[in-house]
């Protein structure tokens, strides 16, 4: 319950709900979990034995978490709005003094709509690998890998508390580090993972210590009882909160200042950037921010600044979108450009979090189909990237350019496509907040307008560029399957979740609901950022499928080659952090050797008497030496207990 | 209830042992072997049939308690007795050495340099020591305690001074020094302990409980606790006490580096909880903030100086002193989340030393002992088991949630966040750097193309992975459920939280009065 009295900044925030227990199918909420993690299990200790069978066991337990939360879909409908909580214990997991957390998960609308986007979407990009990874001879240790991601995945979103979270954080990114790093015969991809982890690992500071704060302040890390205390609590501890879980977030979510690890995990094969640095682990920073609301609610300023981070991050993607060759890494750039609407919505508050959910989903149904159609394509030209190479290929494959051009109509936002609703309402939303933020989302829609439409023109239109021993062809059914389901979802999701699902609603009791009092009318907003996105559209069109396409990139404006360096993200860490954590690290190695033990060995050398009677304890007799010196010792001191005593 | 003398069986049985391996013929070196596997199992064995004894809401301080009179004159007695603390590292203990006896199985036969011991020679010091680690975690006598923890130094010395590296003669001297100005250091303050109490109670006492009840001045209690904490930092060790431990490991073989590191290390840190504490309660308080101080250092002194170190064995040294920073933050807190996620740490950072030591043990038997990171490169494209292994005990040692070490670190920065917020905040950010230098260990090592002679290099064997595998299982299972060593370690923390009269902070919100806990 909200304390009377408690200080909410906008209108529209939530009642907690009660939590009901797990009966029925519900019973089954551990079972979700469980499965992938047991797939991943059978799969990394089977050794070779599994290397058959193993992939499809990875698909069938995905498969089987999703049945399950459709099933538990139907329950939650079954329903009343008030009775869509539900609470499973498992066991008391760590507990000292007040300290106490469970192993106990909560379904509820908004966990289910993840557990839904997390196993569908999975067990599409899991049958598409049993294609685009046929070929690998460690194909069994992927579906392993992705298993272990599905589970720790569900298990983000399905913890009841925010320890058990932090588990599920951490195996997304151990998850995410082990297929960034999957080739690692390849020094880039082992350098990649470990960079994603170790950037992560700054965020995870922030979770881990707002963390602390949670239970120093509410005496509980368990959602419900932090939440239900959340209008007690000053403004000032719960603002640190929110900036602290808003670390978190741009760590995992690949936000401004953490962004920099997004775009090197794409060495990692393509499902995996489908699914984990598109569809599902990225947005888990969306999803932190929507299931703390009541925190956020209550602190002007921490949701403010995360306005900021993401209208931050949305620019910052767009433009290194526009200006990147390879396909995965433009893609990656969009993806933390959308990730930033997503952001930036919940920091709007209650007119932001149903919408920036909404976003989340049509997002992660595009992305990953344009994910997984930029794999199809590399699969037919024999891997390459370079978007410079490719050109022309919507003859060759006719599958793989349908679905992406769904998936393209999609997240620029044109009706009636999926994207188009959400990020619409998101743009509606930040026009309340302020007229600047609303125009800066509009011009940055315009941006995906340019390098969409680039990205579309340079691979499926205009002249092939291809290499010459190179012979695109479309992908195998495995993979064309998938991409169909994917382009249906882009064409068609944003109206079922909007008019048949009624998405806010179903929300609503969790996240809270107020209808944006724009000063613009969405009518307004529809054609100003169609408007936008068309002028984005035809620049990008006139620039790359109606001029030639240089094989080598020209060398570009100081935008775009501050943009293909990634805005300079790794030379701002590596300048301020890398390079004087080694430098340390080498004057403490030094120092140590020198001063540290200098002094001790000094010392023991003045005791000793000479300088060399430290260096002549080395000769063989050194040993029965001290060994006496043991017992003279105690001998010696025994006696003086004894004089001293008697 | 409890007549059967566990304790005693449990110090008495490697012991027998040891003398049996010890007397073997020279020429019978597997047998030694396996007789020695088969005594630290057995017990393994009676450890875990005490442990099933154990009654964690028993209100007595001690159970399996034995007292037998020694030297009466000066109320010595031989007296043993384990809480929830002392059990777990007994049976930390009890786990770790027929972990160590099959993953060395053949580390000392190819020693046939000058002054090296023989096989049978090496395991029966394992066993030895054994004996005395029992002895030195479940000691309730001082004078007895003292003489454990003196008489450790003897096996290991040899351990690493035998059948160690080409400077080994030097690391284990040093070892010895060090250990021995630590030693006398307790013993002055032993002896002026059993001076105070004869004079506050007129009859002098090594009795812990005794010792504990004792009201000393707070003078006379600082000029103790110093004596008794500078031994236990070098022993732990905390910065600047570290030196040796670099030296030690890095000569040791993986083996004795797992028994020095894993077990022996934690005499110092046990020795804070149980002794300093309780007996020094006002002098802790006073101390308190310079402890802390060197407990941050530490952490981060460790981890940093870890991050660019090229010998993969005196990494896993920094990196075990940037560990003991965070256990002896958690201790000097006075907290009872931070004092039980010390005692989880302990126990955490034993099994994962044991994982990061003996798996690159593995690794560098396979390529003549270097340990040198620049002579490894693409390990996993050649044995993928042993990089598997080697990933996992590198993310128990950065305490990757859903393992052990993680509820100890966990436990550890909330307590002191707790009672200091900005001490618990600041070694929050040791996660970083630990998870800078473990990776990057695993990186040069693991990834990357095969480096040129690791051709054809072997994967582990049956025997290599049995002796890991229990590691990686315990890591793994008391991560996602601590319960059965929280269930033990809380009671004991709750009865030292009583004894030091401290009091956990309030919730800010549950207390709209400033109350806060206190330290006396």
């Amino acid at each position: 319950m909200i304390n009377a009295g408690a200080v909410v900044w906008a209108e529209g925030a939530p009642v907690l709900q009660e939590v009901m227990p797990a009966t029925g199918v519900f019973s089954l909420i551990w079972l979700l979990i469980a499965l992938p993690l047991f797939g991943a299990a059978v799969l990394l200790l089977g050794g070779r034995h599994t290397n058959k069978w193993g992939p499809y066991l990875g698909v069938l337990t995905v498969f089987g978490s999703a049945v399950i939360a459709v099933l538990m879909l139907l329950g939650l409908m079954a329903r009343g709005a008030e009775e869509r909580s539900i609470g499973q214990s498992l066991f008391t997991w760590v507990f000292a003094g007040r300290f106490e957390v469970n192993m106990a998960f909560q379904l509820d609308q908004l966990s289910l709509v993840f557990v839904l986007l997390i196993t569908i979407v999975g067990t599409l990009i899991h049958i598409y690998s049993l294609g685009y990874m046929s070929h690998d001879p460690d194909k069994r240790k992927f579906f392993g890998y992705l298993n272990l991601f599905v589970g720790a995945m569900l298990l983000l979103v399905l913890a009841n508390n925010y320890l058990l979270l932090y588990v599920g954080w951490e195996g997304v990114g151990l998850a995410s580090y082990l297929l960034i790093g999957f080739w690692q015969i390849k020094p880039t991809a082992a350098a990649a993972a470990k960079k994603a982890f170790i950037i992560n690992r700054v965020g995870d500071v922030g979770l881990s210590i707002a963390i602390m704060v949670i239970f120093v302040t509410f005496g509980s890390v368990t959602f419900s009882d932090v939440f239900g205390q959340a209008g007690s609590a000053n403004e000032g501890t719960l603002t640190a909160i929110g900036l602290l879980l808003l670390l978190a977030a741009a760590g995992k979510s690949a936000q401004f200042p953490l962004q920099a690890w997004l775009l090197d995990a794409m060495e990692g094969p393509t499902p995996v950037s489908a699914l984990i640095h598109a569809a599902t682990m990225v947005t888990a920073g969306v999803y932190l921010i929507a299931r703390s609301n009541a925190i956020y609610d209550r602190a002007v300023w921490a949701a403010t600044a995360v306005v900021v981070v993401g209208l931050i991050t949305i620019f910052m993607g767009a433009i290194i979108g526009s200006a990147k060759d390879d396909i995965k890494k433009s893609l990656a750039g969009s993806t933390m450009s959308q990730i930033g609407y997503m952001i930036m919505a919940v920091g709007l508050g209650p007119i932001g979090y149903v919408f920036a959910i909404f976003h989340l989903l049509t997002h992660g149904v595009f992305k990953a189909g344009l994910f997984l159609g930029a794999g199809s394509v590399m699969h037919g030209m024999k891997d390459q990237v370079n978007m410079r190479r490719y050109g022309a290929l919507r003859a060759a494959m006719v599958v793989t350019f349908v679905t992406f051009m769904a998936g393209y109509l999609a997240i620029i936002g044109i009706p009636p496509f999926s994207g188009f609703w959400s990020k619409d309402e998101i743009i509606h939303a930040a026009f309340e907040r302020s007229p600047i933020i609303g125009g800066l989302a509009i011009l940055a829609a315009g941006i995906t307008g340019f390098y969409m439409t680039r990205m579309v023109a340079m691979t499926f239109f205009g002249k092939a560029r291809w290499e010459d021993d190179v012979h695109p062809h479309e992908s195998p059914a495995v993979m064309t399957i998938p991409l169909i389901i994917l382009a249906i979802g882009s064409t068609f999701l944003g109206m079922a979740l909007l008019f048949w699902g009624n998405i806010e609603t179903w929300l609503e009791p969790v996240v809270g609901f107020a209808t944006a009092k724009s000063p613009i009318s969405t009518t307004t907003t529809i054609a100003l950022s169609l408007a936008f996105v068309i002028v984005g559209a035809v620049i990008g069109w006139i620039s790359y499928a109606r001029r030639e396409v240089p094989i080598v990139a020209p060398r570009g404006s100081w935008l775009t080659r501050a943009a293909r360096q990634d805005l300079y993200g790794d030379a701002v860490n590596e300048s301020l952090v890398v390079r004087p954590s080694f430098l340390l690290s080498r004057v403490l190695i030094w120092f140590d050797s020198r001063v540290v033990d200098g002094i001790v060995n000094g010392s023991a050398a003045i005791v000793g008497g000479s300088s060399g009677r430290l260096r002549r304890y080395q000769s063989g007799f050194a040993r029965s030496y001290a060994l006496s010196m043991v017992g003279g010792a105690v001998f010696v001191l025994l006696a003086l207990v004894l004089v001293r005593l008697s | 209830m409890n007549t059967f003398p566990w304790l005693t069986a449990l110090g008495v049985l490697p012991l027998v042992g040891s003398i049996i391996v010890a007397l073997l013929p020279k020429s019978r070196p597997s047998l030694a072997k396996q007789l020695a596997l088969l005594i630290a199992l057995a017990t393994l064995g009676l450890t875990i049939a005490m442990a099933l004894q154990f009654d964690g809401g028993s209100a007595e301080p001690f159970q399996f308690t034995e007292s037998y009179s020694w030297i009466p004159a000066f109320g010595i007695s031989y007296s043993v007795g384990v809480d929830g603390i002392g059990l777990v590292l007994v049976a930390l203990a009890a786990t770790l050495v027929p972990v160590v006896i099959l993953a060395g199985w053949n580390d000392v036969e190819g020693d046939s340099s000058k002054g090296s011991g023989s096989v049978k020679g090496y395991f029966a010091l394992i066993l030895v020591l054994e004996t005395l680690m029992i002895g030195v975690f479940s000691a309730t006598d001082l004078f007895l305690f003292y003489v454990f923890f003196e008489a450790m130094l003897i096996p290991v010395y040899f351990m690493i001074g035998r059948f160690g590296g080409p400077q080994r003669a030097y690391a284990a001297v040093k070892f010895l020094l060090y250990s021995l100005v630590g030693g006398l250091l307790m013993l002055a303050a032993l002896i002026g302990l059993y001076v105070v109490s004869a004079n506050l109670t007129g009859t002098g006492t090594f009795d812990y409980l005794s010792l504990v009840g004792l009201d000393i001045d707070p003078m006379t209690q600082r000029l103790l606790f110093a004596g008794f904490f500078i031994a236990f930092a070098i022993k732990a060790p905390l910065w600047p006490f570290h030196t040796w431990l670099p030296d030690a490991a890095a000569q040791s073989k993986p083996g004795t580096a797992v028994l020095l590191i894993g077990v022996l290390d934690k005499v110092g840190t046990f020795g804070m909880i149980r002794y300093c504490l309780p007996i020094f309660p006002a002098a802790s308080v006073w101390y308190a903030p310079v402890i802390i101080a060197m407990a941050l250092i530490g952490i981060f002194y460790g981890a940093f100086v870890a991050l660019s170190q090229q010998d993969m064995k005196r990494l896993f040294a920094y990196s075990s002193m940037s560990h003991f920073g965070f256990i002896a933050l958690g201790i000097f807190v006075f907290t009872t989340i931070g004092e039980s996620g010390s005692v989880v740490y302990m126990v955490a950072h034993g099994l994962s030393t044991a994982a990061l030591f003996l798996t690159a043990g593995f690794l560098m038997q396979r390529r003549g002992g270097s340990s040198m990171l620049g002579d490894y490169s693409g390990v996993n494209k050649a044995a993928p088991v042993l990089a598997g292994f080697f990933l996992f005990a590198a993310l128990s040692s950065l305490a990757l949630p859903g393992l052990v070490s993680f509820v100890g670190e966990f436990m550890v920065l909330l307590g002191a966040f707790q009672r200091y917020m900005f001490v618990g905040a600041l070694a929050t950010l040791g996660i970083v750097i630990t998870a800078a230098y473990v990776l990057r260990v695993y990186q040069k090592s693991m990834t990357g193309p095969l480096a040129s002679g690791l051709e054809g290099m072997a994967d582990l064997k049956g025997r290599e992975i049995a002796a890991l595998v229990p590691i990686a299982l315990l890591t793994l299972v008391l991560g996602v459920f601590p319960a059965p060593i929280l269930n033990v370690i809380n009671p004991a923390v709750n009865q030292l939280m009583t004894t030091i009269g401290a009091t956990d902070p309030p919730t800010t919100l549950t207390t709209s009065t400033s109350a806060e806990g206190t330290l006396q």
